[in-house]
């Protein structure tokens, strides 16, 4: 489009200003001294001290990462299996209805899934906890990653899979062999959505999770219901900093993949002339 | 063989976990609230065959519904929450457009970057990014100390706990929603047919309400059916910033299910909220599939 003109600097300049100054006061208030939010009273690790001896939050930490963990790596082996069905397979009965079930939980209010779920388990008896948690977050991410897989998986060569089972490979060599390390990178990237939604989810794990299992997501909520409080304040910028970390390591990795492909291409190339 | 085995493997799952569990709020939406465990009536009996069956169907009533009809609490809860989620579309399109419009005119090689800046809040905490904004702007909190410092205003401003916190809420935490649909389509956008517009006598202003604002149109709409679909179930940022004030449905049904323990009304709640969510998003649907065919 056309050059960048004084007011898009300005707009640009107050849209970013608006999407992380908030995160960035937050960040610089956990390293305030005093419990007052609007007091500033010198710097002090003091809260991250204390954060890390509360151990309610640390438990909670550790559920909300095995949970995060487990239910991720099923969304991604249900959700990469779905992608295939929706973009691969022809009419079977009852299509129309598995799609619908795909793309019907990404539009649904999270408390409707809750309560639905909760309703389910207490219907069969399943006795909530770090199970029912991790059942309620699959369900929901898989449909996330299969979104993610099959945008990657309609706009792939079907040729080379054809190639593959001309040469004699069966249909699951194909599927390894060609397949997977070509949609890899949306498979990881549907990975790393489905961990991000289970360790983000309030309102779901809420409706899930019995007494014996707190998240951390409801923890804070917990916490913060009141007002602001300190300890969060440490907690989120130890957050906030993981993910910067992560999202900063993954696109450097990916950029150093895809500056390896394009040789490689280039290299194939001038091989065959 | 293998196939069928592939396709049944998650759509039992999803059978099961989605089709299922919300069979069972539209049944439980018309049963009876009882002081039982689980509570409310009637319960399936299969010991009792066919009869035990027939006469679980007979027991089921709309009396929830009519309930939810009759008392206005519920009702105002649906209209604020259409009013609420209306309003901050509307507020996350104005501040989101001129967004979009200045990263689709910024040097190609700033976009990458200017995509990851929008995107990187997603990837951080929902709960955290709705929280920050609890120490800006409560009674003592830096906003109004700041404008109170700048001598802007004498008395500090009440935001928190009013529509208006839930506003801000709303417009931030969905902004990049809102963003990148429009950008995708701006990006897209050919110049030369607004230098032609241009040629031939447009001002730049009416050529960008005459080309580019209805060229940008399918970003546009899906932006803000992005930002209203979730925006009207919402329940976190209510809860934390709008106060016992605010009234939305999301919030009525979390209230309904956890401290009155009416599971009946809290599932007619959900499956009324649903019905309302149905017409925006099969319009969605449809404007997604437009622009599918459109790009083809």
């Amino acid at each position: 489009m056309r050059r960048m003109s004084g007011f898009n600097l300005v707009s640009l300049t107050f849209g970013l200003a608006f999407l992380y100054l908030p995160m960035l006061i937050l960040v610089i208030y956990s390293f305030n001294a005093s419990k007052l939010v609007t007091v500033w009273a010198g710097f002090s690790t003091r809260w991250y001290g204390e954060l890390l001896r509360n151990e309610a939050f640390l438990d909670a930490a550790l559920v909300t990462l095995k949970v995060g963990l487990i239910s991720s790596t099923i969304a991604t082996v249900l959700g990469t299996m779905a992608a295939w069905i929706l973009v691969r397979t022809g009419r079977f009965f009852g299509r129309t209805l598995f799609s619908g079930m795909i793309y019907a939980p990404l539009v649904m209010p999270e408390v409707i899934t809750g309560l639905s779920l909760l309703l389910l388990f207490i219907g069969i008896g399943l006795d909530r906890g770090i199970l029912t948690i991790v059942l309620a977050h699959t369900t929901f991410s898989m449909c996330y990653v299969s979104v993610v897989v099959s945008s990657r998986l309609t706009s792939f060569d079907i040729s080379l899979e054809e190639a593959a089972l001309d040469l004699g490979c069966t249909p699951w060599q194909s599927f390894r062999l060609v397949t997977l390390p070509i949609i890899a990178p949306a498979v990881i990237s549907g990975w790393l959505l489905a961990f991000t939604l289970s360790l983000d989810d309030l309102v779901i794990a809420s409706f899930a999770a019995g007494p014996s299992s707190t998240t951390l997501p409801m923890k804070i909520f917990s916490a913060v219901r009141l007002g602001v409080s300190p300890e969060i304040n440490a907690l989120s910028t130890i957050m906030i900093g993981i993910v910067a970390f992560g999202v900063v390591i993954f696109s450097l990795a990916s950029k150093r993949a895809t500056a390896r492909q394009l040789q490689e291409e280039r290299d194939a190339a001038r091989a065959e002339t | 063989m293998r196939r069928l085995i592939l396709i049944l493997v998650p759509y039992a799952w999803l059978l099961a976990l989605f089709l299922v569990p919300f069979l069972i709020v539209v049944k439980i939406s018309l049963s009876d609230v009882a002081l039982a465990r689980p509570p409310y009536l009637p319960q399936l009996d299969f010991a009792a065959g066919w009869a035990g069956v027939k006469d679980f169907f007979q027991q089921l009533d709309f009396e929830n519904f009519t309930f939810l009809a009759s008392d206005d609490l519920y009702w105002r809860a649906y209209l604020s929450s259409l009013r609420i989620a209306l309003i901050s579309t509307v507020l996350t399109l104005l501040i989101g457009y001129p967004v979009a419009y200045a990263m689709a005119s910024a040097q190609p090689e700033w976009r990458p970057t200017l995509m990851m800046l929008v995107i990187l809040p997603f990837w951080t905490s929902f709960l955290i990014r709705v929280y920050s904004w609890m120490g800006i702007l409560s009674q003592n909190g830096i906003l109004n100390t700041f404008l109170l410092w700048t001598g802007l205003i004498s008395e500090p401003l009440t935001i928190m706990n009013t529509e208006i916190a839930v506003y801000i809420g709303i417009v931030y935490t969905y902004l990049p929603f809102m963003i990148l649909p429009i950008y995708a389509t701006l990006e897209k956008l050919d110049v030369s047919l607004i230098e032609a517009a241009e040629d031939l006598g447009c001002s730049r202003a009416s050529a960008f309400w005459l080309v580019t604002i209805p060229l940008s149109r399918p970003g546009i709409i899906a932006g803000c059916f992005l930002v209203f679909i979730p925006a009207l179930g919402e329940f976190v940022i209510p809860s934390l910033l709008g106060g016992s004030g605010t009234l939305m449905i999301g919030k009525v049904l979390w209230e309904e299910f956890f401290n009155n323990r009416d599971w009946p009304v809290a599932s007619a709640v959900a499956v009324v909220l649903l019905l309302i969510l149905i017409i925006p998003i099969v319009l969605f649907q449809r404007n997604e599939q437009k622009n599918r065919e459109a790009g083809k």
